[in-house]
């Protein structure tokens, strides 16, 4: 049984320390293309974690069982059914966001944050620990995400989760809405700075060149 | 003619795989570091993404559709898995292919051909043509021109690159930072080509 500060680091080191997108250059696809509202933000990370947590879980119980040589086929087969399963309720309960995803939710399955966790750590590990590494990359992964919508969705619509926060000038309002963060490519921007940030307060991940 | 012409001019583009959808980002940031090895990755990319769609769209018309079994069978449910294998089989035959009959290029392309498997801009193509509902040579021009689109931005990217490491860039910035600031500059640029219609 592994003790509880090993973790605790894995649970909560992928946020700040280790984070995928930051550090390990992991999933960086759907973060840029779903951050437009912190609703669709949400809904991927919730997809993204339990995807990951449990790919993690199942690779790992079955790990001394998979030849070398056909790894990857086996861990993209353990994926794509996680993902199938995902996509399918998201498509019975919540069709409206699934329209809206559209293959962002199918590419989960090359998302590399979860075959990467897979390689790297599922492959290795326990499965207790794995299942818990899983959902931390996916924290880490949703924290980010999470961030770049709450800049996007706040300083472009003035809203929240679709609850106005700033009066937009279009409905009578004094804020007006910033257009260049409405469009995709304005997270590359965000993702950026935050990554400047974080490596301001952690000098330690500074790339040497 | 003309229509796929203008379809291909779209994807290149209008439509670019990297820059408007984000697709394989993960390895356009990571292996952009040199304008040489992106040629190379690029050129698979091309390669794998021209067999790939046309063989998913055979695939998905032929067995997958609602219906195109038999009345009443509707397996589109298995369709993520399906793309997911053709595609990993694929690379591995192109590999051997390669490696046995043009070993040039084989040694060439080295480690990114297996990589390949995993970017989602192969697999975002499949799914993207599913979902347009492209006819066979549609889909054909779809994926060169898509893989055309990729390879373009990921060596624009690179060059770049290779040019910024004369600059000063503060220190929390270098590398991934500032990368991403690039491409975000670069995505800014073909945003523009989205006022053409064809």
């Amino acid at each position: 049984m592994a003790d509880s500060q090993a973790m605790k680091k894995a649970l909560w080191g992928p946020i700040l320390d280790n984070n995928p997108i930051g550090l390990q250059v992991l999933g960086i696809c759907s973060a840029l293309a779903v951050t437009g509202s912190m609703q669709k933000a949400l809904i991927m990370t919730i997809a993204v974690t339990l995807v990951c947590a449990f790919s993690n879980l199942f690779i790992s119980m079955i790990r001394n069982q998979i030849p070398n040589a056909v790894r990857i086929i086996v861990q993209m087969a353990v994926i794509a059914s996680l993902v199938i399963l995902v996509d399918q309720v998201l498509k019975a309960f919540a069709y409206e966001m699934s329209k809206e995803l559209s293959v962002y939710v199918g590419l989960i399955i090359t998302n590399c944050i979860v075959m990467g966790r897979a390689e790297a750590y599922a492959m290795k590990e326990p499965p207790l620990m794995s299942f818990i590494d899983g959902i931390g990359n996916g924290i880490g992964y949703g924290a980010m995400l999470m961030a770049v919508a709450f800049i996007r969705e706040l300083l472009s619509k003035g809203s929240l989760f679709d609850v106005e926060i700033l009066p937009l000038i279009q409905n009578g309002g004094w804020y007006q809405g910033n257009g260049l963060l409405v469009l995709p490519f304005s997270s590359f921007f965000v993702i950026g700075l935050i990554i400047w940030a974080i490596r301001q307060y952690k000098p330690e991940q500074v790339e040497k060149d | 003619m003309e229509h796929y012409l203008s379809l291909f001019i779209k994807v290149v583009f209008v439509e670019n795989m990297a820059l408007s959808f984000f697709l394989g980002m993960c390895t356009f940031l990571a292996v952009s570091k040199k304008v040489s090895t992106a040629i190379g990755l690029g050129v698979a990319v091309i390669f794998v993404l021209a067999i790939a769609v046309p063989v998913n769209q055979i695939i998905y018309h032929a067995i997958l559709a609602p219906n195109a079994l038999g009345e009443g069978i509707d397996l589109s449910f298995l369709s993520f898995i399906t793309y997911i294998g053709v595609i990993a089989a694929l690379v591995q035959i192109v590999e051997m292919v390669l490696d046995k009959y043009m070993p040039a290029l084989y040694n060439a392309l080295g480690v990114f051909l297996p990589l390949i498997t995993v970017n989602c801009a192969i697999f975002g193509g499949v799914a993207f043509m599913v979902q347009r509902n492209y006819t066979l040579t549609e889909s054909v021009v779809f994926g060169i021109g898509s893989g055309v689109g990729w390879t373009l931005a990921i060596v624009l990217l690179a060059a770049v690159r290779e040019k910024l490491k004369y600059s000063d860039i503060p220190d929390g910035l270098k590398g991934l930072g500032i990368t991403f600031i690039t491409s975000g500059l670069m995505a800014l640029g073909f945003q523009s080509f989205g006022g053409i219609s064809l």
